[in-house]
């Protein structure tokens, strides 16, 4: 089985950062602006396995374990942020908490 | 045991100290157990120290505990140094004992009052501030505790400070005082400079080595100190302070006003008996001070109406007595007086608040009036307090100590006649006033007032204990010093003679003795005679007389003072006041208006908007703008922050890369 052309690879993983990021600044949504950082994290772990293919070393995938265990503390703080904020405001969108403008 | 010594001052001081900090904190019943307790450990400090100072006398018969050294600096080096001996010990105990018990009856009387905690660590400095005065070993340290005393007296008469009339008193007192504790310390410096030692002993020495009697500079020296014990005391000419400071609570007046801050000036005068033994003429003129003093207070007590001035005249008029005694030379007569007077006229003023308390603050004894039956307690004390001021022979305190005086100014080589005479009129005085007080408050028609009283419960525990006790003292005091015609048992005066010389009678005699101690006794109950004949049977001689023209200027001017506050009045008040308005415009305030003010004041008008100033006008718009500026990327949005963030992100991979 050939293996995939690394270029081909980053540009995937380059495409899903994107997608993630511009998701992070257009959504206003906070649970989807969670989403689409997930979406980011994914893109940079998928950066580190190809590269360890690449060079046919373990340390990609290692890199990967730790932005999976990162990835789910994240959320279960940030589920829990976004909870407190929703019996507070009443509303998801990120643009209302907008208290601590200077 | 005297390695205690220390502890008797330190324990109110501490009291004071924890009061302070914490009063605000603590429940009324803590700061009663730490204001009293305090006290009460002082007390009985005081009790085994002297205990053991009786029983194995010290070497030299006095005791120094030296804790620290204070100041060393250019040969004056004061120390922290407490010295015991007969003079101090019965001082510190009277001071003690009837302190806790003046401040065990504070417990209760100032129960209802705010500022509880407050009252309390004034009392507990000035009882602290005291036992330093007494016990000081030099000069520096005793005007310390001078000081101290002076201070709390002035916080306590203005205790309630919401009534402008007490600040004004609490002021004139602490005013009125301090010319005399300037002279005192005019008198320190001459001391000092002549003699090169403040330590009491050494100086005494040195003066008694140094200066011949009657030399000039042991007469101004002795005239400075006269001064300070003068105004502290309150004897003529300083003596307008003390019946105003009846402003305060009746227990300050029974602890500071009575009982011990104004026999300071007796005790400095006893302690530098030597320098005073130098002064002849000085000595001349503390007695005469002490007898003009005892007439002039005597008469203005006849005439008040407030129970508490009637008081504070007494007492000026028995330290009158005091000063007399001291003046002749009989030291132990003066300290002998200074002891029982403590007692009766302690009590006196606790009855006396008790009484004002029962009447809703009401002063005026003619409002009072068969209070007899109403408060028993009170009336048996009262009345044994009173008989004790009176001196009624044999059966109270007073008379044993007031005779002893007596007996002195007429048969001491610098008595005379005319100072027995004066003190003589003067026990005539003092009974005629103190019963006139007894009959007018207890006796007489019961006036509206008390009959509209309502039943109250009976006083606490508290107020008659202390009563109680004080009543006992007023009449066994007398027995630690018996005459040559009562069994000859001088303990006290002997216990004294140990550092206080004793008086050089000129004429000694059992059978003169005797028949003056008759005299003695025949005028004051002649003048509780008089007393009954005026108050409770014959009004209306009275109150004749009183309508005469002679004999109402007379009752006003005596009423007033003998007119000392007016004259005071006008001749350093006003005066003073005047100066301070006339120089309010002077040519020195209107030379610096002109040369200084006035210039500087056109400069600062032509300078306002100056080059150096625009700059830094526009430094402080800059930085305004800037700010504005910077907070408004603040914007507060979780979205302009990622992009923040990712603009910065690229702008760093960018340079990374390209460069």
């Amino acid at each position: 089985m050939a293996s995939v052309p690394i270029d081909h690879g980053l540009i995937i993983a380059g495409i899903l950062f994107a997608l993630g990021l511009v998701g992070v600044l257009v959504r206003r949504n906070v649970l989807f602006m969670l989403l689409s950082i997930e979406i980011m994290l994914n893109a940079a772990g998928l950066a580190f396995v190809i590269a360890g293919a690449r060079w046919a070393q373990a340390d990609g995938q290692v890199m990967f374990l730790f932005i999976l265990t990162m990835a789910a503390a994240e959320v279960s703080v940030g589920l829990a942020l976004i909870l407190q904020i929703y019996h507070h405001t009443k509303t998801l969108d990120a643009d209302a908490f907008d208290e601590m403008r200077g | 045991m005297l390695g205690l010594l220390w502890l008797i001052p330190a324990f109110p001081l501490a009291g004071f100290v924890l009061l302070a900090l914490a009063g605000s904190r603590l429940s009324r019943r803590g700061v009663a157990l730490v204001g009293v307790g305090s006290v009460g450990l002082s007390a009985l400090a005081a009790s085994l120290v002297g205990g053991s100072f009786l029983l194995s006398p010290p070497a030299g018969q006095a005791a120094t505990q030296t804790l620290w050294s204070w100041i060393d600096v250019a040969g004056f080096h004061p120390e922290i140094a407490f010295r015991l001996d007969a003079l101090s010990l019965i001082m510190i105990l009277v001071v003690t004992f009837v302190g806790f018990l003046i401040h065990l009856y504070s417990a209760e009387f100032m129960m209802d009052e705010e500022g509880y905690s407050r009252f309390f660590a004034y009392m507990n400095l000035f009882v602290g501030a005291m036992l330093i005065l007494l016990l000081a070993d030099n000069l520096p340290l005793l005007y310390l505790g001078w000081e101290g005393v002076g201070l709390c007296s002035y916080l306590l008469i203005g205790f309630w400070y919401r009534e402008p009339e007490n600040g004004r008193a609490a002021r004139k007192a602490f005013i009125v005082t301090r010319v005399g504790d300037a002279a005192m310390a005019v008198g320190l410096f001459l001391l000092f400079t002549q003699l090169g030692t403040l330590q009491i002993q050494e100086l005494m020495q040195r003066a008694s080595a140094q200066w011949q009697g009657g030399s000039g500079l042991a007469v101004a020296a002795a005239a400075l100190l006269l001064g300070g014990a003068v105004g502290k005391s309150a004897q003529l000419p300083l003596q307008t302070w003390l019946p105003d400071a009846m402003a305060g609570p009746s227990p300050v007046s029974a602890l500071i006003h009575a009982a011990t801050m104004v026999t300071a000036g007796v005790y400095l005068i006893a302690r530098m008996n030597v320098l005073f033994g130098l002064a002849p003429s000085v000595m001349l003129a503390v007695a005469i001070i002490g007898a003009l003093t005892l007439l002039l207070a005597g008469f203005s007590a006849l005439v008040q109406r407030d129970i508490k001035r009637v008081l504070a005249y007494s007492t000026i008029s028995q330290i009158g007595y005091m000063f007399l005694a001291l003046g002749v030379g009989a030291w132990s007569a003066a300290i002998f007086h200074f002891m029982t007077h403590a007692f009766f006229k302690a009590l006196l003023f606790l009855g006396a608040g008790a009484i004002i308390i029962r009447l809703h603050h009401e002063h005026d004894m003619f409002k009072m009036g068969g209070l007899r039956r109403e408060m028993p307690t009170t009336f048996w004390t009262f009345l044994i307090g009173s008989a004790s001021l009176a001196a009624i022979p044999l059966v109270t305190a007073g008379f044993y100590s007031k005779d002893q005086i007596l007996w002195s100014a007429w048969a001491s080589e610098t008595g005379s006649p005319w100072l027995w005479a004066a003190g003589l009129i003067g026990a005539l005085l003092t009974s005629l006033y103190t019963f006139r007080m007894v009959f007018l408050t207890f006796y007489c028609e019961r006036h509206a007032l008390v009959r509209e009283l309502s039943p109250l419960p009976a006083l606490g525990i508290r107020i008659r204990l202390p009563l109680v006790v004080l009543a006992v003292l007023s009449v066994v005091g007398g027995l630690v010093d018996l005459p040559h015609t009562l069994g000859n048992l001088p303990f006290l005066s002997d216990f004294l003679h140990q550092i206080l010389p004793a008086a050089n009678m000129a004429s000694e005699g059992l059978g003169t003795e005797l028949l003056f101690q008759v005299i003695a006794g025949v005028v004051s109950v002649g003048g509780v005679y008089f007393a009954y004949l005026l108050i409770l049977r014959r009004r209306q001689v009275v109150e004749r007389w009183a309508r005469s023209s002679l004999g109402s200027f007379l009752r006003r001017l005596w009423f007033g003072g003998w007119g000392f506050d007016r004259l005071y009045d006008t001749l350093v008040v006003r005066a003073y006041a005047w100066c301070a308005q006339a120089n309010r415009h002077d040519i020195i305030d209107s030379f610096y208006e002109t040369v200084v003010v006035r210039p500087y004041r056109w400069l600062a008008r032509i300078n306002r908007g100056d080059a150096i100033d625009l700059l830094f006008t526009g430094l402080a718009r800059l930085a305004t703008a800037l700010h504005a500026l910077l907070s408004r990327t603040q914007t507060g949005r979780v979205r302009w922050y990622a992009a923040g963030i990712t603009l910065g992100a690229a702008i760093a991979i960018a340079l990374v890369v390209l460069l």
